[in-house]
């Protein structure tokens, strides 16, 4: 079914546009081969799923930047994110910023001193109506079905409209090759080309594999992952016994980390 | 009729040549960028979009200010402008071209430029940007041609033209309206949350493009020997006139809005811009510069004593034209993203292979214009002679 | 109007179109006889021990971009990460972690044909071409 879908979706694609025929030929024959059964695609056994994943950092379990280096050092190893000395050309996909800059319009002249000093983990907020997903213009940055804001990398022009789009400072460019930047590289994971887009993915390919995100992991407690949906979720749970907030809500975007303060 | 354009004086070829190579070492930049990466512009991670696409917002005004031609000539047969329409719609012919440039050298990945194609995304503003700036390109290369060839022809142009000239007219403002789109419509970017912004673009659209069009007359008339008109050139400086007054009114209204209700996330970018931000400032001389051209030029296109004075009218025009290229080529992108969402105040600066890349694609323009015009005028020349 | 044929200068028409054709004409000369032999594909021990791959040979050798290309689709946009073959096998959908656990000569298996076919894909600039290498 799905793959007829998508075939038919690519005949018509292309024949609207006239191009030549041969990358339907092509696509008939990935299902048609040998007379044999068809090939499929199957989500893996074991994966992780949610109607929508969620977060909840507890800063009370994160006090300094020396518990936040873990976390940052875990997501960026494994994505092979790279290290440049050029601060304009920085790839971030979770990092720290002090309450003033991760919630501007909650700005306090007299805020208590641990929240002054205290510094918080912001990352994508993978937005319920994410402006980043409505901005790009060939659905490289798209949601998937279990709310996470996704980017596909083979698809981006790397035209930067979702990073003017997104409220939070969440994105960021390759605007050189990373690669000689990545200190030690992940062989299991992909790295980026020069000229596309990246942010934090919500660790997609360990859920897959039946894993919690890499931050989750590496917080040693402080950061709870689960589905926003069933109320029986650790997220859900945290939620209901804890005051939490959420960056820029007047906006709209409906973020899904949640703050307990 | 093309070869009319490779028929020239040595001056022509003086400055054609000239222009090609401008653009050679532009392309020879872009080259640069193309293997290297957008990391040679001095845009960054929080200031993600700079020169290129501050250009093409203003090029776009130009380009649609060829309405301010075709309206009164077609709608309100005001005959006058028959004359000059021709000139109005080969400079959005080259603006437009210069438009698209700007976008495919700021794209990261610009071989894959065809997915805004291939994966059509109503959602996104970029997508109809794409439709409505190639529409009016293909509008204007098509007009222009055919009406100017049925000049030259001494006949009436075919009946088909007609439907496309009255397309055309809404087709301008809907280029200027789109692309303010593109940033209006984005939430955490407080300078540019404004409806107003659409608006604001066309004013300052009507009066940039017939300020730069009313210098290009006043150089056809020294240069060749066709004359766009002492009446045309009085009546485009009245549209001027009229654009830079109600682009200061705007931003006026953008001022008044702002400072009066106070809310930070819409102020800072404006005290960024015009005062400076926890002391940051690369701009403010560059603001207020703009501000003083654009009132100096109020001054000089209200008082019928010197718009009349062509002299002076030439002076007032190139104060309008740098006055809105300031305040949209240079503050209006950047200044929407400092501060940051996050606010930070981390500044911009283009660097010199991102302003060479910049030149490059301006000399590619002037050279279509240049050769449009040329074909044009060399029409003109034959009829009258 | 007279209808004389006349080329205006001719010597230097002639000379274009004479230096046009040789331009046009110098990669096919230069390269006449010279015809490189298809490379041979060089099995790893371990492809040789598989005996096939995750499809019959010869689709493989016509299709398998793309099957990369629909992996890719299927694995980034659809999360389905797991490909069925028409033999019912499992596989993995991931270019760095099954393809090349395999064929982890990159260089010979799969550098050699597309410099034949002077194709460049850019799939290495981002995937990484030996899994196994530091693991």
């Amino acid at each position: 079914m799905e793959n007829s879908r998508r075939t038919f979706l690519k005949i018509a694609g292309i024949s609207a546009l006239g191009l030549s025929a041969k990358p339907v030929l092509n696509a008939f024959a990935v299902s048609e081969h040998g007379g044999k059964k068809e090939a499929q695609v199957l989500t893996k056994k074991g994966a992780l799923a949610a109607k929508r994943w969620a977060m909840v950092i507890d800063t009370r379990k994160l006090e300094s930047a020396k518990d936040l280096e873990p976390v940052i050092e875990a997501c960026h190893k494994i994505h092979n994110v790279p290290v440049f000395e050029n601060k304009r050309h920085e790839i971030k996909w979770i990092w720290e910023e002090e309450f003033k800059h991760t919630f501007p319009d909650l700005e306090n002249e007299y805020l208590n001193d641990r929240l002054k000093k205290l510094p918080f983990l912001v990352l994508c907020n993978h937005c319920t109506d994410a402006p980043c997903v409505r901005a790009c213009p060939t659905k490289a940055t798209f949601k998937q079905e279990d709310g996470i804001v996704e980017m596909d990398f083979h698809r981006c022009i790397g035209c930067r409209f979702c990073m003017a789009a997104c409220p939070y400072g969440s994105r960021s460019f390759n605007f050189r090759d990373p690669r000689p930047f990545i200190k030690e590289t992940n062989k299991k994971f992909p790295t980026r080309m020069k000229g596309v887009v990246e942010k934090c993915n919500f660790c997609t390919e360990l859920l897959a594999e039946g894993k919690m995100p890499a931050c989750v992991e590496a917080s040693t407690g402080a950061i709870a992952f689960g589905d926003l949906e069933n109320p029986e979720s650790e997220v859900r749970k945290l939620l209901k016994s804890n005051y939490t907030i959420r960056r820029k809500v007047a906006l709209g975007t409906g973020p899904a980390i949640y703050y307990i303060v | 009729m093309l070869e009319l354009a490779l028929k020239g004086s040595k001056k022509y070829y003086g400055w054609m040549t000239a222009l090609l190579a401008v653009i050679g070492v532009g392309f020879g930049c872009y080259l640069w960028q193309l293997s290297f990466g957008l990391g040679i512009t001095g845009m960054s991670r929080d200031v993600s979009w700079g020169f290129y696409i501050a250009q093409f917002t203003f090029l776009v005004g130009v380009a649609a200010s060829a309405v301010m031609l075709v309206l009164p000539y077609y709608l309100h047969n005001y005959k006058a402008f028959g004359k000059i329409t021709i000139l109005g719609e080969f400079l959005a012919v080259a603006s437009v071209t210069m438009c698209l440039l700007f976008i495919i050298v700021d794209l990261g990945q610009p071989m894959r430029a065809f997915n805004v194609i291939l994966y059509p995304t109503p959602n996104s503003i970029l997508f109809w940007d794409m439709i409505v700036l190639n529409g009016y390109l293909f509008l204007n290369i098509v007009i222009g041609w055919q009406v100017l060839e049925a000049e030259r022809n001494g006949v009436a142009p075919p009946a088909w033209v007609k439907p496309l000239i009255y397309i055309s007219i809404p087709w301008a403002v809907s280029i200027h309206t789109v692309t303010a789109f593109l940033y209006c419509g984005l939430p955490g970017r407080g300078f540019w949350l404004t409806a107003i912004l659409a608006p604001r673009f066309l004013a300052s659209a009507f009066a940039a493009g017939p300020s730069f069009l009313i210098l290009l007359c006043l150089l056809v008339r020294k240069l060749t020997r066709f004359d766009p008109g002492k009446e045309q050139i009085q009546t485009l400086a009245k549209i001027v006139t009229y654009g830079i007054i109600l682009n200061v009114f705007f931003l006026l209204c953008e001022v008044f809005v702002v400072f009066y209700s106070k809310i930070p996330e819409h102020m800072d970018h404006m005290k960024y811009l015009y005062v400076g931000l926890h002391g940051h400032g690369v701009l403010v001389p560059w603001m207020w510069t703009s501000v003083a051209l654009m009132v100096l030029s109020i001054i000089l296109l209200v008082n019928p004593v010197t718009r009349t004075n062509e002299a002076v009218l030439s002076i007032a025009c190139i104060c309008v034209f740098f006055g809105t290229w300031i305040d949209k080529g240079l503050g209006m992108i950047s200044g929407g993203f400092v501060p940051s969402p996050l606010h930070h105040v981390i500044e911009y600066v283009p660097t010199i292979p991102e302003i060479v890349i910049t030149l490059g694609i301006y000399a590619t323009g002037f050279l279509i214009l240049t050769a449009l015009f040329k074909m044009a005028i060399s029409v003109k020349e034959e009829l009258s002679a | 109007m007279s209808e004389e044929k006349k080329i205006y200068d001719k010597g230097k028409v002639l000379t274009g179109l004479i230096l046009f054709v040789v331009i046009l004409a110098f990669p096919f000369l230069y390269n006449s006889g010279k015809a490189a032999p298809a490379p041979d594909r060089i099995l790893t021990e371990k492809a040789k021990a598989a005996k096939e791959c995750i499809e019959p040979k010869a689709f493989m050798k016509s299709e398998h971009m793309q099957i990369l290309n629909d992996w890719r689709g299927s694995v980034v946009r659809d999360g389905k990460r797991i490909y069925v073959s028409s033999s019912d096998k499992e596989f993995d959908m991931s270019l760095s972690n099954t393809c090349l656990d395999c064929h982890s000569n990159k260089a010979d298996f799969c550098d050699k044909c597309h410099n034949y076919a002077s194709v460049n894909p850019y799939c290495w600039d981002c995937h990484i071409d030996k899994p196994k290498e530091n693991k």
